[in-house]
């Protein structure tokens, strides 16, 4: 006897018994794996995504900032007095400074934008060497440059520009041709709403591929583009051996209120912040999708443990441990885990490169521009999704396991089938519990600004969802109890159900996960949708919309060129606005100040307000911020705030209204306080309302020639129904994602439900034998399949339907206003709903339907002999 | 090797199955335990393994007192010390026929491939030779109690029990599976406790009692009906 001591089983056993169960089975561990693989393919896939893209946004705000070592920068694009500048480079520490004009710029039929950066080269040179420009090689025979300084003489010539070699290319590979952008070319350079001709000196050599910058001297920025006496930045280099909290210190106490101070470290925060909520609900997302594969799990071992109860009992009877098998079933779904995980982190980076080059770094969210990420694989990130997989995987298998060591050995031995017992009552009490818990997270703060509380919510109620469905198959059920079924089919399908209601639950718990979390996220979507396109109608009342190309910064309407739009012929009314970046903190991305022709007493007029707006305290300048706005700043309607312009302004919060294009926030002036406060006389957006019987196209034609000629080529015109039709195409783009994850919960779940009920049909060939034995006809045990399955689909799509609408409401009510600040009325996706219901339980019957024909297929005197 | 001394059991409602039943079953000896169907004759052998638990009274297998071992140590007693042979055959359909009789070896962390070679052996003795690679869906019911016998025996155990080991078999297959058990257990030279309603399983044995309310009674076996 060579017998160990231990109890346990030993590994080549364990081997033998786990691969002689999954050669028997391999559909149903097969669909267990995916179900893994798809939860952290889509964890991995997002999060590599996100953090490609991530890493590019700091490269590309790395190329425009140089190499400082510190910056201080302006809030808004309007900049700060250069006053401040010699005033920093005098602060102990620094050892160098560097102004700069930093404007938005845009070149003649793109609509990409550049920046367009002002240096003093001599001041670059110690503080920002990487955006010095580098003269091209003057043409054989010429002198150079015209500035008398040969090829360096380029630098010195005020209107020359240097070029990002990516712009250069862009530019080269235009209209215009490789000319375009050779030395000398003249480049017409539209920015702060002016047209300026610059000319091609040379090239940046120190800008990495991909942006888009312009270089030249800072004075003739500050002249040719109206920023005289302003700066948008100073760049600071620290002396060697610096206290940098002590400088930091001393540049925070002469701040005025229009600039910051910026760090590595606040602007990567910053960077951060702008897509967190995004970022971090894609990724409940996923983990939600990964739950699903738990449940999967779960469901896949609880019939494995079901059909192998004899099993089991025999490996006990033949000296096997209780927690032997505890471990065996554990092991079983660990390695389930490990195959669906590796496969997930396997096609999550398939997942990332292919979402990067189709739909962009913030896969269609729109919260990074610039250029195309590329992939950044995330080593630790793999790991722990991998061990996220692992977990869900382990933990679906954990109750299974645990009834697998509970059972006793001799019960299971004599009974060799399962041990349904229908006077048993479905327990509800941990179901209560566990969906009591889940209200109550619903109703928590958010922590960190992220809904934490409410994705523990989500889960839990999933969890009390698919725990009370033996309870509630025997309720749903029940009504049917009591009715006699002419149909023997129909009968003992009932009765099966009705009798046997932890069987239907195990069937019902996957379904149920993957249902509800879909019904959710479409709930939502389609919720969200819906008060988009209400917003979009609100919005958008006049007849005619004018705007500028992006960059729109970049050009502006000044009064008179405004007065000469209103006056075109059929224009009743021209409203102007204006809107420009501001930053009210350095560690929140900027919120847009806007410009809007407001009356103070009715600003319902043209904005679509949330509550009654507040009486405004005479002498007051009030400002109506949108609902992100309030939420990401704290404030409420009767507030008051300080806005960073004019040295600093307070404000009255008069109101809150409801704007969904401006997920950071925006706070509209009128448009007499902007102007007054920024000193900015200019617009870029216009709203247009046209005389009665005006032919459309003809007063288009009409504003387009009162503009001027380089506005005009910038100048974008679209009627409300386009601009409804592109808005809600941007947002169905920015959902791409989600829809792709809801499409996947479906296969999934339809997945595991073909799965289940074949298996759970398969287990039950000697019940067939015996309904065949005493006289049932094979296409009566065939309806009576059908008829299960589709009553199993039936109460698995009430539940998950109604446990889905119910987990919208709380992304609705909050995990949306406490991720991205905005509140939304919920719409109900009826065809959604019934194509769901028609898909699972059509899934649900076919399969039960196929898998009986299968068990049928088996001779009926030798499935009652069967004994496993 | 088996002795029980004072062994009483009732049903969770009150009902004795027995009470202060005794018994001695010697190295090589078999005995039957006959009886009518709900007398408690399956819940004796799984009171016997450790598998249910007495209301009182002691089992000793080989010395060792089972009441005095934890669930653990029952478990090992089991596979260390005990060989079963069920009505039901319980061979798992997924594992090959060797594989299925080398299977107490291997749990017992015994060298597989040694394990599988002897389960050979054993498959040869029971008069499967060559099919150790076959499944166990491709046997008849006689062909798969063999497979059990084989497996019951193959760690050389002190004790085997037998439930019902012929009642899914039809009479011919029955006697020639009864003289392969009684013949293996006897060159073994292991105690063995068959329960069983088969008359002709009883004459085989060296003893035949009858478990009844007031205890285990002896039968005298009918003229004629010996194996």
């Amino acid at each position: 006897m060579t017998a160990g001591r231990s109890g346990r089983i030993s590994l080549p056993a364990m081997i033998w018994l786990i691969l002689g169960e999954w050669r028997t089975q391999p559909v149903r561990v097969a669909t267990a794996a995916i179900a893994i693989a798809v939860g952290v393919a889509l964890g991995f896939g997002v999060h590599l995504i996100n953090a490609s893209a991530l890493t590019e946004f700091s490269r590309a705000i790395a190329a425009v900032n140089g190499d400082a070592d510190l910056q201080v920068a302006s809030v808004s694009p309007a900049g700060f007095d250069e006053a401040l500048y010699p005033r920093l480079a005098r602060i102990a520490g620094v050892a160098g400074a560097s102004p700069v004009v930093q404007l938005t710029a845009a070149l003649p039929g793109d609509s990409q934008g550049l920046t367009l950066i002002g240096l003093d080269i001599f001041r670059a040179a110690g503080v920002t060497p990487g955006l010095l420009g580098q003269p091209d090689p003057a043409p054989q025979g010429a002198a150079g440059g015209g500035s008398g300084f040969g090829d360096a003489g380029a630098v010195f010539d005020e209107m020359a520009v240097f070029l990002s070699p990516s712009l250069r290319q862009a530019i080269e590979g235009g209209p215009g041709g490789r000319a375009a952008g050779a030395r000398g070319a003249v480049l017409s350079l539209s920015a702060a709403g002016r047209t300026v001709p610059v000319t091609v000196a040379g090239t940046l050599p120190g800008v990495a591929e991909g942006r888009r910058i312009a270089v030249m001297d800072i004075a003739a920025a500050q002249w040719r583009f109206g920023q005289l006496g302003r700066l948008q930045r100073v760049d600071l280099k620290l002396a060697a051996g610096a206290d940098r909290d002590a400088v930091e210190a001393a540049i925070a106490r002469i701040l005025p209120p229009e600039a910051e101070l910026v760090t590595r470290e606040s602007q990567s925060r910053r960077s951060d912040s702008l897509s967190r909520a995004y970022r971090v609900n894609l990724n409940m997302l996923a983990l939600m999708a990964l739950l699903t594969g738990g449940f999967l799990v779960f469901s896949a071992q609880s019939l494995s443990v079901a059909r192998r109860r004899s099993q089991f009992a025999l490996l006990r009877v033949l000296g096997t441990r209780r927690d032997a098998l505890l471990i065996q079933v554990l092991i079983e779904g660990a390695v389930v885990g490990a195959v669906g995980a590796l496969m997930g982190l396997g096609l999550g980076v398939l997942l990332a490169d292919t979402a990067l080059r189709l739909l962009g770094g913030d896969l269609g969210g729109g919260y990074f521009g610039g250029g195309q990420p590329v992939l950044v694989f995330a080593p630790v990130a793999a790991v722990v999704f991998f061990g996220l997989g692992l977990l869900c995987a382990v933990g679906g298998s954990l109750l299974p396991a645990r009834e697998a060591s509970r059972a006793q050995p001799a019960v299971a031995l004599k009974n060799a089938g399962d041990a349904v017992d229908p006077s048993a009552r479905p327990a509800i009490a941990p179901a209560l519990a566990l969906l009591l818990a889940g209200g109550v997270c619903a109703f928590g703060p958010a922590i960190g600004g992220l809904p934490i509380l409410g994705y523990a919510a989500m889960a839990l109620l999933l969890a009390g969802g698919v725990t009370a469905m033996p309870w509630l198959a025997r309720a749903l059920l029940s009504p049917l109890q009591g009715v006699r079924f002419a149909a023997p089919s129909t009968e003992l399908a009932v009765r099966r159900l009705w009798g046997a209601p932890s069987q239907a639950a195990v069937a019902l718990c996957g379904i149920v996960a993957s249902t509800s979390l879909m019904i959710a996220m479409a709930v939502m979507v389609s919720s969200f949708r819906g008060s988009v396109d209400d917003w979009l109608g609100q919005v958008l009342p006049d007849d005619l919309y004018m705007r500028f190309a992006e960059p729109s910064q970049a050009d502006g309407l000044d009064p008179a060129g405004q007065a000469r739009l209103a006056a075109t012929p059929g224009v009743a009314a021209v409203t102007f606005t204006r809107s420009l970046p501001l930053r009210l903190s350095p560690e929140t991305p900027s919120v847009a100040l806007v410009a809007q022709p407001i009356r103070r007493e009715d600003p319902g007029a043209r904005l679509p307000m949330i509550g009654a707006p507040r009486p405004i305290p005479a002498g007051a300048t009030p400002v109506w911020l949108s609902e992100p706005a309030a939420w990401i700043h704290r404030k409420r309607a009767g507030d008051w705030m300080t806005l960073p312009v004019s040295g600093g302004q307070r404000v009255f919060v008069a109101g809150l209204w409801r704007d969904y294009a401006r997920q950071n926030g925006a706070v509209v002036l009128t448009s007499e306080d902007y102007s007054r406060l920024t000193g900015d006389p200019l617009r870029a957006e216009a709203s247009i309302a046209l005389k009665p019987g005006a032919d459309i196209a003809a007063v288009t034609a009409g504003l387009k020639a009162a503009l001027p000629p380089d506005l005009a080529a910038r100048a974008q015109f679209a009627r409300p129904g386009e601009i409804r039709a592109i808005a809600l195409g941007l947002f169905d783009r920015s959902f791409a994602i989600t829809y792709v994850l809801e499409l996947v919960a479906i296969l999934v779940g339809l997945a595991g439900v073909a799965a289940t009920v074949s298996a759970q049909t398969l287990a039950r060939t000697k019940e067939f034998g015996m309904l065949r034995h005493i006289g049932v006809r094979r296409r009566q045990i065939v309806a009576m399949l059908a008829q299960e399955g589709a009553l199993l689909g039936a109460v698995g799509v009430a539940a998950g339907l109604t446990l889905g609408l119910v987990m919208s409401q709380v992304l609705i009510h909050v995990i949306n206003p406490q991720s991205f600040h905005w509140t939304m009325e919920t719409r109900l996706p009826w065809v959604v709903f019934v194509v769901v219901t028609a898909a699972l339980i059509s899934a649900s019957a076919g399969a039960a339907l196929l898998a009986g024909r299968r068990a049928l297929s088996m001779d009926a005197v030798r499935a009652v002999r069967e004994d496993w | 090797m088996l002795s029980i001394r004072g062994l009483s059991r009732a049903l969770p409602g009150g009902r004795v199955l027995f009470s202060g039943l005794d018994l001695d079953i010697a190295p090589g000896e078999l005995v039957a335990i006959m009886g009518e169907s709900g007398v408690g004759k399956s819940t004796l052998l799984n009171v016997i393994a450790g598998l249910d638990q007495a209301d009182s009274g002691t089992v000793s297998i080989g010395g060792s007192v089972l009441s005095a071992l934890d669930d653990d140590g029952a478990t090992l007693l089991r596979r260390d010390r005990i060989g079963f042979v069920f009505q039901a055959f319980h061979v798992l359909p997924h594992l090959s026929l060797a594989r299925n009789v080398a299977l107490p070896l291997v749990l017992g962390h015994g060298d597989p491939a040694e394990a599988t070679r002897r389960a050979e052996g054993m498959l040869a003795d029971v008069g499967l030779p060559g099919r150790g690679g076959d499944y166990p869906r491709q046997l008849s019911g006689g062909e798969l109690q063999r497979v059990a016998i084989a497996r019951a025996l193959i760690h050389r155990p002190a004790l085997i029990l037998a439930d019902e080991p012929t009642g899914n078999l039809d009479p011919e297959t029955a006697d020639r599976i009864l003289g392969l058990l009684t013949a293996q257990v006897r060159q073994a030279g292991a105690a063995a406790l068959i329960v069983t309603h088969s008359e002709k399983a009883a004459a085989a044995a060296d003893r035949a009692l009858r478990l009844t309310h007031d205890g285990l009674v002896p039968i005298d076996p009918p003229a004629g009906a010996a194996a």
